[in-house]
């Protein structure tokens, strides 16, 4: 079973931006309902890419000026990074939360 | 098989879980995202008997949702329904990936929140748009906010917005507000709110995120822009109810007809809460309505044994 690297406002650029492959930052709370739920499906798909895509979790509380800088509003918020830019977004919890990831992170490592 | 299926896990939800459960019947209810529907998202509940000093929407429904779970129900989150079959006494519900068969189906999936329309509302929802204060709400802090309808959910959850934002223009379309009159004697007179009833929105405007919405006098047909970094929408509601729309008879807005015995037009089918057509949706309604449901479902299935 995968696990998320936490991340947060001191980290962030050298886990995220300067990062080689691909990553996945899913911003969450402690107070959103929806993000305790999204929790395990996003370690699960750390697992699954591993390698692949590097998957963090940032707690809004921790990583207030990171949310900010990136405009984040609504959580939970998945912004995909390709080479420290964010080129995908996931915004609020969708039905089909897991094949909505993996589909835009095939995309991601897709397009070389 | 289940005896009974239940869509949705909001309060009629899982009320009707509870009584089912309790006749032993075999229950499983489906919940699109993540159970506790429209109580769960609201701040605090002031109306719901039994609390005296008012209870958190999100500890009323983790407490029944337990409730429904102790006595056996089953209950299934992120599941949204694709297509739902009725055939010779059995019902089939099916999701994305997988079929559910049961004796009998009661559809409780309430709303879905009502979009004005206009430009800059979806562009923006989760850049400065947002359908849920409670969730969104700590993103505002200090910062001045719009919230689109005067009724009990947006004066409600203002109240809860007041400690975070620096300021709230109220905006209705009507020249009157449908809030309960404490709630409006609670916000008027506020340094932080202003009103603007008898207005109407017109656009949400931004770059990158939302920094204004422009809105129109309905009686000057005057137009401004009121620069503002959030846009909280209660503006009523809409029944999610185009999954069952082929199968059951629906009233001319979309919700589900019932009788007294909240049966649809087809035999085996039920709807309660707010998805059922009728004059007042609140949580005290659609637990009343759930529990009719069970009793005649108790009812349905003794006369067909399986």
């Amino acid at each position: 079973m995968g696990k998320a690297v936490d991340v947060n406002d001191e980290n962030f650029e050298s886990e995220v931006i300067k990062a080689t492959i691909p990553v996945l930052v899913d911003f969450w709370a402690t107070w959103c309902g929806a993000c305790q739920t999204a929790g395990p499906i996003i370690d699960k798909i750390a697992g699954e890419y591993e390698g692949k895509v590097k998957v963090c979790k940032l707690n809004v509380d921790e990583g207030a000026n990171t949310s900010t800088q990136y405009s984040v509003m609504s959580i939970p918020t998945l912004n995909f990074f390709k080479e420290g830019k964010v080129v995908d977004q996931i915004v609020g919890m969708t039905p089909d939360f897991e094949t909505d990831i993996k589909t835009k992170i095939e995309k991601l490592i897709a397009n070389k | 098989m289940y005896d009974v299926i239940i869509i949705g896990g909001g309060p009629a939800g899982l009320t009707a879980g509870i009584y089912t459960s309790r006749d032993r019947l075999k229950t499983l209810v489906l919940e699109k995202s993540m159970c506790g529907g429209l109580v769960a998202t609201a701040d605090f509940i002031e109306n719901y008997p039994g609390f005296p000093d008012g209870v958190k929407g999100v500890d009323l429904m983790v407490k029944l949702k337990k409730q429904a779970e102790v006595f056996g129900t089953e209950i299934v989150e992120l599941k949204e329904i694709k297509s739902i079959k009725q055939e010779s006494g059995k019902i089939t519900v099916q999701t994305q990936k997988e079929e559910y068969i049961s004796r009998s189906l009661i559809v409780a999936s309430g709303s879905i929140p009502k979009m004005l329309g206009i430009p800059g509302e979806t562009e923006f929802r989760g850049k400065g748009v947002s359908y849920c204060a409670t969730c969104d709400g700590p993103f505002f802090k200090d910062k001045d906010i719009v919230i689109v309808g005067c009724g009990n959910s947006g004066l409600q959850e203002g109240k809860a917005l007041l400690s975070f934002v620096k300021t709230i223009t109220f905006i209705d379309f009507l020249p009157f507000m449908k809030a309960a009159k404490i709630l409006q004697e609670q916000l008027q007179g506020n340094k932080k709110v202003t009103f603007l009833l008898n207005h109407e929105v017109l656009s949400i405007n931004g770059a990158n995120t939302v920094n204004s919405v422009t809105v129109k006098n309905r009686q000057t047909n005057e137009e401004k822009m009121v620069l503002v970094s959030g846009v909280f929408m209660y503006a009523g509601f809409l029944p999610n109810s185009g999954f069952v729309k082929d199968i059951v008879e629906l009233d001319k807005d979309g919700y589900i007809k019932t009788n007294e015995k909240m049966q649809t037009s087809v035999a085996g089918i039920y709807a309660v809460g707010d998805i059922r057509s009728k004059e007042v949706r609140q949580i005290t309604v659609a637990c009343g309505e759930a529990t009719i449901s069970a009793v005649s479902i108790r009812d349905y299935l003794q006369e067909f044994p399986k």
